[in-house]
């Protein structure tokens, strides 16, 4: 890996679910350490992009490439072995097993070497998993469900951590509580790339943001750039341009 | 049921408001008695005529208004009202489930206990029950291995009887044509089966749910229908002997085969023709007891974990790491593992064996014994067998309803324990360096 290459990088990427274009040409690259932003609206194909660099759908045209190496098309498993983590979006914790073991489960692709040290931090980063790691994961609330899906992530120890839409459902007061766990994530050294509605806290945090319509990048920029652009006003802040 | 509260004032019961409601119900379920059973119980075929017997009808449904009557009454004093809290209070599910360290040494003492008595009831049982015993403990074993599939990977199988016949057949068979004995077949039968599951879980991997359920029913089927009319190799419908176990070449006969020795003789007592079932079930209960063991260790490891995990959501393992394919193939080729030693225990202790045995009755048994004990619950599936087994016997007066007993059983429990007999618990885990 040259010194110059981001960490990921997508290029030209073509997604399809049968004979819907979901995806269109979508090139990014996201450097180490940054926290960037993928912002759209509803079926913009914001999940389809996380989910097709994953293997699932396998990209129809273009590559991905992590750490220099070509991950296009790699079995989802593989992806996720090689340090890139994912905090679904819906959650998706296994419901019936409790919180001790979902965030166990995350741990696969490491081993269990560092087990015990990296519950540590998850719950030194989430205090509330803490108080509840005995209960069955299906009754937290859903802050706290959202919690345990990103700190189930973070068991794998991953260089590249992907979140899709983590504020999806959540109370005002949670979303910051969340974004404020997302900066410490990434002030102890991992990159992340935020999937989000959620325009205004997810360009305020983010160092550069792309904004995805129908399946094709339309805008990217910093975060400031992005809050002030017009267009971004009018379509995700609520704004009036 | 809000009735019953507003009959419950503050400074007590109000006996006319409850008693008011209990004449209420007890008219109510008159009529539905009498609406259910008129037809049934009043109208008697007699010859090519009906004959009217109303009364009897009317008979029922009086003792069912009055029990209605009495229970209404009993729920609205002191005790009733405690017995139906603490009833409603088992049902809400309480979101803490540690097994304490007390709690487990607790069952220690249960544990060591049921193995002092499973030790010495063969030894006190009669043939018939000895019988009975083997086979509950067969199917404690078939529902510990189909668990592994249904409980806690969440795949249903239908078909599980599949790898029982193969087993079973593994061991007749082995016997038949390569001279295997009981102890070489038992794990040569074991790994057949566990192949026969590696076959069979190849193209189901990529199904979900119904389909799952359908091809795994097929599956079972085709066994069967092989075993069936495949003359020249299985015997068909005529079945095959299978040998009976040895103790270290000691054979269980009055008088040994081809030089052997018998095991009387070699200890020096009278030939009972128990000795061989006793061994039967020794063995048997070890390899239970080797199984629970197993599982429950499994399910404390990562690949035990992933297999429920899988369960619970598939995408979410994919993007965790877990390659779902190797953890469906293990949940169905541990199960298989499991269902081929069950058939050569059934084999050797039936002596005989023939494809009737392996139809889709007992599939369909042994996934409600998986079901009643509670998906996933070890102690459940145990005592679930046990029950599913060992009633029918205790039942033999009322054989003509057995099949009812157990759809009523069925409706029970579905409405008292939704979630089988009991729900599995969920281990801590032990974190070095986490303060409390």
């Amino acid at each position: 890996m040259s010194p110059s290459e981001p960490l990921l990088q997508i290029h030209e990427l073509d997604a399809r679910y049968g004979p819907i274009q979901a995806l269109r040409q979508v090139s990014l690259y996201i450097d180490a350490g940054e926290i960037v932003t993928l912002i759209g609206a509803n079926g913009a194909g914001k999940s389809t992009l996380l989910m097709s660099l994953f293997g699932d759908p396998r990209p129809a045209g273009g590559w991905v490439r992590y750490q220099g190496h070509d991950i296009t098309g790699l079995p989802t498993h593989e992806i996720a072995k090689r340090g890139i983590a994912q905090a679904p979006e819906g959650r998706r914790i296994f419901a019936a097993m409790s919180v001790e073991e979902n965030l166990l489960m995350g741990a696969i692709p490491v081993g269990m070497d560092h087990m015990d040290a990296d519950l540590i931090k998850v719950f030194e980063l989430f205090p509330r998993l803490k108080e509840r790691r005995h209960q069955r994961a299906g009754t937290l609330s859903g802050g706290e469900q959202q919690m345990l899906a990103i700190g189930r992530a973070l068991m794998s120890r991953p260089r590249l951590l992907l979140l899709d839409e983590p504020s999806l459902g959540l109370a005002p007061l949670m979303v910051r509580r969340i974004f404020a766990t997302i900066q410490e994530i990434r002030d102890s050294g991992a990159t992340i790339f935020l999937v989000e509605q959620n325009a205004h806290h997810a360009l305020k945090l983010a160092q550069r943001g792309y904004v995805l319509v129908n399946g094709e990048i339309r805008l990217s920029g910093t975060g400031e750039e992005l809050l002030a652009d017009p267009e971004v006003r009018r379509a995700y802040l609520g704004g009036r341009g | 049921m809000p009735p019953i509260a507003a009959a419950v004032s503050t400074t007590g019961v109000r006996w006319n408001l409850v008693f008011r409601q209990a004449v209420l119900e007890a008219t109510a379920a008159f009529a539905l008695a009498l609406l259910l059973l008129g037809p049934i119980v009043g109208l008697v075929l007699d010859g090519y005529q009906v004959r009217n017997e109303l009364q009897r009808p009317l008979l029922i449904a009086a003792i069912i208004a009055a029990g209605r009557f009495l229970v209404t009454l009993a729920m609205h004093t002191p005790t009733g009202q405690t017995a139906l809290e603490r009833f409603n209070a088992r049902r809400r599910q309480p979101g803490v489930l540690v097994v304490s360290a007390s709690e487990s040494d607790r069952q220690r003492w249960w544990l060591l206990a049921i193995v002092v008595v499973s030790l010495t009831l063969p030894l006190l049982a009669s043939k018939y029950w000895l019988t009975v015993l083997i086979q509950a403990m067969i199917y404690v074993l078939l529902g510990l291995g189909l668990n592994i599939v249904v409980g806690l990977a969440g795949l249903l199988d239908l078909g599980y009887v599949a790898f029982y016949a193969v087993g079973a057949y593994g061991l007749a068979l082995g016997a038949q044509y390569l001279d295997l004995g009981f102890w070489s077949a038992l794990p040569l039968a074991a790994m057949l089966a566990a192949l026969f599951g590696g076959v069979l879980g190849f193209p189901v991997l990529r199904m979900h749910g119904d389909y799952l359920a359908i091809v795994t029913l097929g599956f079972g089927e085709i066994i069967r229908l092989v075993l069936n009319n495949w003359l020249e190799f299985t015997g068909g419908p005529n079945g095959v002997s299978a040998p009976a176990p040895q103790l270290f070449g000691l054979e269980f006969t009055r008088t040994a085969k081809d030089g052997g020795v018998p095991f009387h003789e070699y200890f020096q007592i009278s030939y009972d023709p128990l000795h061989r079932f006793i061994f039967i079930y020794l063995v048997l209960f070890l390899i239970v007891c080797l199984m629970v063991v197993v599982v429950t260790r499994l399910r404390n490891m990562p690949v035990g974990r992933a297999w429920e995990a899988l369960r619970e959501d598939e995408i979410a393992c994919r993007a965790l790491g877990i390659n779902h394919v190797l953890v469906k193939l293990s949940a169905f080729m541990m199960g298989a593992t499991v269902g081929g030693i069950a058939g050569v225990f059934f084999a050797t202790y039936q002596g005989f064996i023939n494809p009737t045995s392996f139809n889709f009755f007992e599939s369909a048994l042994i996934v409600a014994i998986v079901v009643l004990g509670g998906l996933g619950s070890t102690t459940g599936v145990i005592v679930a067998a046990l029950v599913l087994t060992i009633l029918p016997e205790l039942l033999r007066a009322f054989a003509d309803y057995r099949v009812f007993a157990f759809g009523v059983l069925m409706v029970l429990m579905m409405i008292w324990r939704p979630r089988g007999l009991i729900r599995p618990r969920r281990r801590a885990f032990e974190v070095k360096g986490l303060c409390r």
